[in-house]
């Protein structure tokens, strides 16, 4: 990790309370690292859908188990790693929520989300044998501070 | 914001206000209990309006579905009204938005059921 990187961890319990907490540290860290409103929800939600997934599906709600959520802010972009204390899986396993056949299916779609909503988004095997959901969504650029000389709009 | 949902009788639909986050525990849990108590009472006609809903979960949507789908098996139908633009976006993404019958306009909502 370079000098200037920040870096942030906290252990969560495997219960449901664990998802709002996890999503207001994290929207207070992309606030104050200079994303705006739409990105802020795009990271918050991406944050509670991967917490849900290491709650529901990695940890099956066994309170004994642990999640660990880890923020890294580089120069470049926000990377959110969320590690649950299951089995792990493979991405190809997940279902399409939007095939004709899971389209009125009542879960499924928290990858999917979290997908779309974060510029990189990978899953893979945690230290304990669990899954690692590693995402990233770039920085800003700073108004003023583009390529061109505009806000980048 | 935990979400609250009061109903309302319009003739033969009921309108369920819904205002705050549809999400993972409570939020859920309460929609799900709404939808099945107007079943249980025979209301079969349910429009869920949104407008005051702002923020929607991967376990909201599985609970909006979960309700559209127990509504459809007992010969029901249930509607959406007022989308907020984050709810939209949501729904468009998932492809849900072409599942759901979504109204603008309360009036047009309730003309629409049969």
């Amino acid at each position: 990790m370079a000098s200037d990187d920040k870096h942030l961890e906290i252990t969560l319990e495997t219960q449901v309370e664990s998802v709002n907490l996890a999503e207001e540290m994290c929207l207070r860290v992309a606030e104050a690292a200079g994303f705006g409103e739409d990105d802020c929800y795009r990271i918050g939600m991406s944050v509670r859908e991967g917490v849900i997934n290491a709650f529901h599906y990695g940890n099956q709600e066994r309170p004994e188990k642990k999640i660990h959520l880890a923020l890294d802010i580089t120069p470049e972009k926000l990377i959110i790693h969320v590690l649950d204390e299951g089995t792990g899986f493979t991405l190809a396993d997940v279902p399409d929520p939007l095939a004709e056949e899971n389209l009125l299916s009542t879960s499924g779609r928290g990858i999917f989300l979290m997908r779309a909503f974060m510029d990189e988004f990978d899953v893979v095997k945690g230290r304990n044998g669990g899954a690692e959901i590693v995402m990233s969504k770039k920085l800003p650029v700073p108004v003023g501070n583009s390529e061109n000389g505009k806000d980048g709009k | 914001m935990s979400l609250q949902a009061t109903h309302r009788d319009a003739g033969p639909v009921t309108v369920v206000d819904l205002s705050g986050r549809i999400t993972l525990g409570d939020g859920s849990a309460l929609l799900r209990k709404t939808i099945r108590g107007l079943l249980a009472d025979e209301r079969k006609k349910i429009l869920l309006n949104l407008a005051d809903v702002d923020y929607i979960d991967s376990s909201g949507i599985g609970e909006l579905v979960s309700g559209f789908t127990a509504v459809k098996n007992q010969g029901g139908d249930l509607k959406l009204l007022q989308l907020t633009k984050k709810v939209r976006d949501l729904l468009q993404i998932t492809k849900l938005y072409t599942v759901f019958d979504v109204y603008s306009d309360e009036n047009s909502a309730l003309g629409s059921f049969r």
